[in-house]
């Protein structure tokens, strides 16, 4: 889609944002290389929105440097405009329109050329699968198909850089699945990508390099596996049928963590096959029935609640109820 | 593109874009036409008797259609902007606006659509009541400079309330308030000599009718169609409209710079 300049897609230098007395960005600074997935990741009112907007060329920074595919943000706003493509957190559709005219509306906006523009736009209608709809009023769009729409329009003059603020809040499971291909076939063509998201899985998911963002500072940097390996080892979680087998299990190995209600012991491990085999058999030896266990790996959640602090409420993180879900690798005995 | 052609070529597609929004939402353009000629038929056979006695002449109800013409052209102005104000506001609090901000095209262009497309409505709108108003037994003694001059007064006065309602529209925290808030131009049209003639009125609400801009453009109009006293009341309505439309349209600016500016996250 896009030839290779050597430029980072987004750079970013000690960006301070207040609104009024309240400091939103706290001196932040990030680098997302060309072609890559960027993810901010943080809880509602972390800035991540701020960002993007800043950066997105909505609003100006008070202090700071930016630079996005090498233009300067605060210098060149034209120059920046016409490289990127952004995807609000809300709609940002002609509900008076047609799907089809929607993407029209941009082409021309873009000064694509009468028939490079419906060329554009019957491309971008089959890759979201929009065909069928394309002459319908948005009205009758799904919250998934408005969705693509919206991202279909972001992408017709075929930015370098996307900024995709919260892609996937509020969508089904598939059309969830469906944006994370989208944007894992846009970064593949060479796009810049910066995502937020307050979905640990989705940026677990996606992104070559994620910043924990909290409170307007960037807490944590680094690849999904960098930030996996500061936090130290999982644990296997037993579940027992009775009280007696937990505590005659909790007696035999010190360390772990008994918890008598849920009839579960948590014991530490460094996940190996070799650890779990050596539990298992010394289980066995002395007769103790396991009725079920998980191993748990450290995963983003871990990392984000040791890097935010126990300040973050878990209710301001979406999809999060339990703290231990279910989604890691269960084994069974 | 920030030159000059750029920002035609983007007024011209943001104005196509109005102009489908207008077919797309019939209920409301068909509303906004309509009441002018609803009003007409309720005017003039309803209040037309007894108000055109108050003008003298052979037949009261014709000698009101007369007088009351003009008037109801500028409810059709001042009915108009209304959708004006809603069609701005829907676009403001909508997500849209955000992506016609991170693209490259002409700023201003995102509001020089709505105004283009809000004087065409209106002028289409004037044409179909003077069409009805003349089936009516409308009649007119103006040649074609006199109806060229009253095209060009109600054109630049409605340009003047449609900036007006361009910066209303910025101003309003919500469609629902948007739609409100222009309900004052019906009023203020209401208290001019656009029905009734001010003499009619009680001293205070006289003085206030006379020195208001409804009154000396629908005079000017009035002037122009019966041949007519027009030209004190086209030079005082040429003030009002380049007045209203100047700080009008500095309001609408400066409000559509600084919005979201100022927003939190």
């Amino acid at each position: 889609m896009t030839a290779p300049t050597g430029t980072p897609g987004i750079v970013a230098r000690d960006v301070c944002k207040s609104f009024g007395s309240h400091l939103v960005l706290d001196n932040v600074s990030l680098t997302a290389e060309e072609g890559s997935i960027f993810a901010l990741l943080g809880p509602n009112g972390a800035g991540k929105t701020t960002i993007v907007r800043i950066l997105s060329t909505l609003i100006g920074a008070d202090s700071g440097s930016m630079q996005v595919a090498g233009h300067d943000v605060a210098s060149d706003p034209d120059g920046v405009r016409a490289v990127i493509g952004v995807t609000g957190q809300f709609s940002a559709v002609d509900n008076l329109l047609t799907g089809a005219e929607n993407l029209q509306l941009m082409a021309d906006l873009r000064h694509l050329g009468r028939q490079a523009g419906q060329r554009r736009v019957a491309e971008l209608l089959e890759q979201f699968e929009l065909t069928d709809v394309a002459g319908k009023l948005l009205s009758s769009y799904s919250g998934g198909m408005r969705r693509r729409l919206d991202l279909a329009m972001t992408l017709v003059a075929a930015p370098r850089v996307i900024f995709l603020d919260e892609p996937t809040t509020g969508l089904d499971p598939r059309s969830r699945l469906t944006m994370w291909q989208i944007v894992r076939q846009l970064a593949a063509a060479g796009v810049t990508i910066l995502l937020t998201t307050q979905y640990l899985d989705e940026a677990d998911e996606l992104a070559d390099r994620i910043a924990v963002l909290d409170e307007g500072r960037i807490v944590a940097e680094g690849t999904p596996g960098e930030l996996k390996r500061r936090i130290p080892g999982g644990h296997i979680r037993l579940h027992f049928a009775a009280p007696d087998l937990l505590r005659s299990a909790a007696g035999l190995l010190p360390g772990a963590a008994p918890d008598e209600d849920q009839l579960v012991l948590q014991v530490p491990a460094d996940g190996t096959v070799e650890s779990l085999r050596r539990l298992l058999d010394q289980l066995h030896g002395a007769c103790i029935d396991v009725a079920d266990l998980s191993i748990h790996t450290p995963d983003l959640d871990d990392v984000f609640f040791a890097v935010t602090g126990s300040h973050v409420p878990a209710s301001s993180l979406a999809g999060r109820s339990d703290p231990h879900p279910a989604s890691q690798g269960a084994a069974q005995p | 593109m920030t030159s000059l052609a750029g920002t035609l070529t983007d007024s011209r597609i943001m104005l196509r874009r109005n102009l489908k929004h207008q077919l797309r939402y019939p209920s409301m353009t068909v509303m906004l036409v309509g009441m002018p000629i609803v009003l007409l038929l309720l005017f003039v056979y309803v209040f037309g008797g007894q108000l055109g006695a108050a003008l003298g002449g052979r037949d009261s109800r014709a000698a009101y259609l007369d007088y009351v013409v003009p008037g109801l052209l500028l409810i059709t102005v001042a009915s108009a902007v209304q959708g004006t104000t809603i069609m701005i506001a829907m676009d403001m609090t909508g997500g849209i606006i955000d992506r016609f901000r991170t693209m490259a095209i002409a700023r201003a262009s995102v509001l020089t659509g709505h105004v283009l497309g809000s004087l065409i409505q209106i002028l289409l709108g004037m044409g179909i009541l003077i069409g009805v108003a003349f089936g009516l037994g409308f009649r007119s003694n103006a040649g074609p400079l006199e109806w060229l001059a009253a095209i060009g007064v109600l054109a630049l006065f409605a340009l003047a309330l449609i900036w007006l309602a361009v910066a209303l529209g910025l101003a309003a925290k919500s469609v629902e308030t948007a739609s409100n808030t222009p309900m004052i131009l019906l009023l203020l049209l209401f208290l001019s000599s656009g029905f009734v003639l001010p003499a009619t009125m009680p001293a205070g609400l006289r003085q206030f009718a006379e020195y208001q801009a409804f009154t000396p453009v629908a005079d000017a109009v009035r002037g122009l169609f019966s041949g007519g006293a027009i030209a004190g009341h086209v030079v005082a309505s040429l003030a009002w409209s380049v007045g209203i439309a100047v700080l009008s349209y500095l309001w609408a600016v400066r409000l559509y710079n600084r919005r979201r500016a100022a927003e939190a996250r």
